[in-house]
């Protein structure tokens, strides 16, 4: 029966070249943990894509009950943390899981640079994913202020202060930032929402698509 | 792929007749054990992610995410502090060559020059061999960075008794008390107690909320006259009566 549902679909828009693109790769013996221990090292790039699907999947389901607004946004996220059904682990998730991808990013960062496995022909894809470090780190600073509580908004304020100080553009970069040259409040809020929400999103799939696109092309690097 | 004449499309689209097979690559003349990842790598690789996520899952048991009480910009005592993973570039700006005259050097050239060479590693280290012993000084950069990084860090979080701060920074549950400011009792709150113990008897860093204190009516009045703890004596400076009137009102708000 399944496979009738697949003929018929593969009769009409051929999809078994791309579900055998995706399929079909070597796992070479070198970074296979089953064979050396030691290459378990080359797991902490999948584990970081791992930890981006939790942040994905338990942040969708916390904007179920986040409000991006001054006056209501620590009320849902104390009423999700205390009241909601399992609340307070999708936020723990979400919470942990912006920490434990840092570490994991890192991780991965620095067996790519002690193995030199950025050297050609993978130099493209290495600046892709420090891009994508860039991107994760932007998407802490963002996340870190939308529960409005005192830790948040102390630690924008300061961030922004730092942004200010940068020579000629900083004030312009502030009020971009903060939707006021001097306010940290409504418009910040949804701006960092935004962010968060749409904009560091959005170009963290396009970067992951190109990082695994990249891989997917050239192969893991050999043995060293 | 295959062009020219003779190819057979269905119907009018540009979807080719000719079907191929789904069937797997055989990896067996692969050098060493290679292994096909669909799905025979897959499998395992789920399984340690599995292991993975029960380790994750009791984290976030075993350690609720925190919440601080709700943004006050007024609260000038509040120590900032941002997450983890930026302590290292906010210890950075205490150094005196990077802060006050010389901040640029703290907010843009240091970590510019840092995330600017992680960047361009691949040109800066463009020599054909990989090992580390044939390529010192990349490896030897990257340590210095990754030692200061981690020495950062640990000293901007030592400084830290995150004990305390988490206990004087807690979640104050939203207030649904109404307070009545037609209460006899009301005045006296509103001059004598309101600056430290708030509008809505809800706290301030100054002062505890009163809302859910455990004290009863006769120890709120001697508290009130001599003070307990950080608060001073004399606070309080009506007559009896008044007095009276304010632990009623506390005591009245507190039973809502």
């Amino acid at each position: 029966m399944l496979q009738k549902i697949y003929d018929w679909i593969d009769e009409r828009v051929d999809i078994t070249p791309i579900w055998r693109d995706i399929a079909d790769h070597e796992v070479p013996e070198h970074v296979n943990p089953a064979h050396h221990f030691s290459a378990f090292v080359y797991c902490f790039g999948g584990l970081t894509f791992f930890v981006v699907v939790i942040q994905i999947l338990s942040g969708m389901f916390l904007t179920m009950y986040y409000v991006p607004d001054i006056e209501n946004a620590w009320k849902s996220v104390y009423y999700l943390q205390t009241e909601v059904a399992h609340g307070q682990i999708v936020r723990g998730m979400h919470h942990w899981g912006a920490s434990v991808v840092i570490v994991m990013l890192l991780l991965h960062t620095l067996r790519v640079f002690f193995q030199g496995a950025y050297k050609k022909p993978r130099e493209l894809n290495w600046m892709v994913g420090v891009l994508l470090f860039f991107v994760m780190l932007g998407l802490g600073f963002t996340g870190y202020l939308l529960p409005w509580d005192n830790k948040a908004y102390f630690a924008t304020q300061v961030g922004l202060e730092i942004a200010e100080q940068v020579p000629f553009i900083g004030e312009y970069l502030k009020t971009l930032l903060a939707g006021d040259a001097e306010i940290v409040g409504a418009q910040t809020l949804t701006r960092f929402f935004a962010i968060h929400v749409f904009f560091l999103p959005g170009a963290l799939f396009a970067l992951m698509a190109v990082h695994f696109i990249l891989i997917r092309r050239q192969g893991i690097s050999g043995p060293l | 792929m295959h062009k020219g004449k003779g190819m057979k499309f269905v119907g009018d689209s540009r979807v080719s007749a000719e079907r191929k097979s789904n069937i797997p690559k055989d990896y067996s003349e692969y050098p060493g054990r290679t292994e096909a990842f669909w799905p025979n790598f897959l499998l395992k690789e789920w399984l340690a992610g599995s292991v993975f996520l029960v380790g994750f899952l009791l984290l976030t048991l075993a350690h609720p995410s925190p919440l601080e009480g709700v943004a006050d910009p007024t609260d000038a005592a509040y120590i900032p502090l941002p997450d983890w993973y930026f302590l290292f570039l906010y210890e950075l700006l205490k150094y005196e060559f990077a802060a006050g005259p010389y901040v640029i050097f703290g907010i843009l050239i240091i970590p510019g020059l840092a995330f600017g060479a992680l960047l361009l590693a691949p040109f800066l280290d463009n020599g054909p061999g990989r090992r580390p012993h044939q390529r010192p000084i990349a490896v030897i950069m990257m340590l210095l960075a990754l030692t200061s990084v981690i020495w950062l860090t640990y000293t901007s979080a030592a400084h830290v008794d995150w004990e305390t701060r988490a206990e004087q920074n807690k979640p104050i549950p939203p207030s649904s008390v109404e307070i009545d400011t037609s209460h006899e009792g009301y005045a006296s709150y509103e001059s004598n107690c309101m600056t430290c113990h708030g509008g809505e008897l809800e706290g301030t860093p100054a002062g505890v909320p009163l809302i859910g204190t455990e004290y009863s009516a006769e120890e709120i009045a001697t508290i009130a006259r001599e003070g307990i703890g950080g608060m001073p004596a004399d606070q309080f400076t009506g007559s009896d009566e008044e007095l009276e009137q304010l632990v009623d009102f506390i005591i009245s708000t507190n039973e809502q």
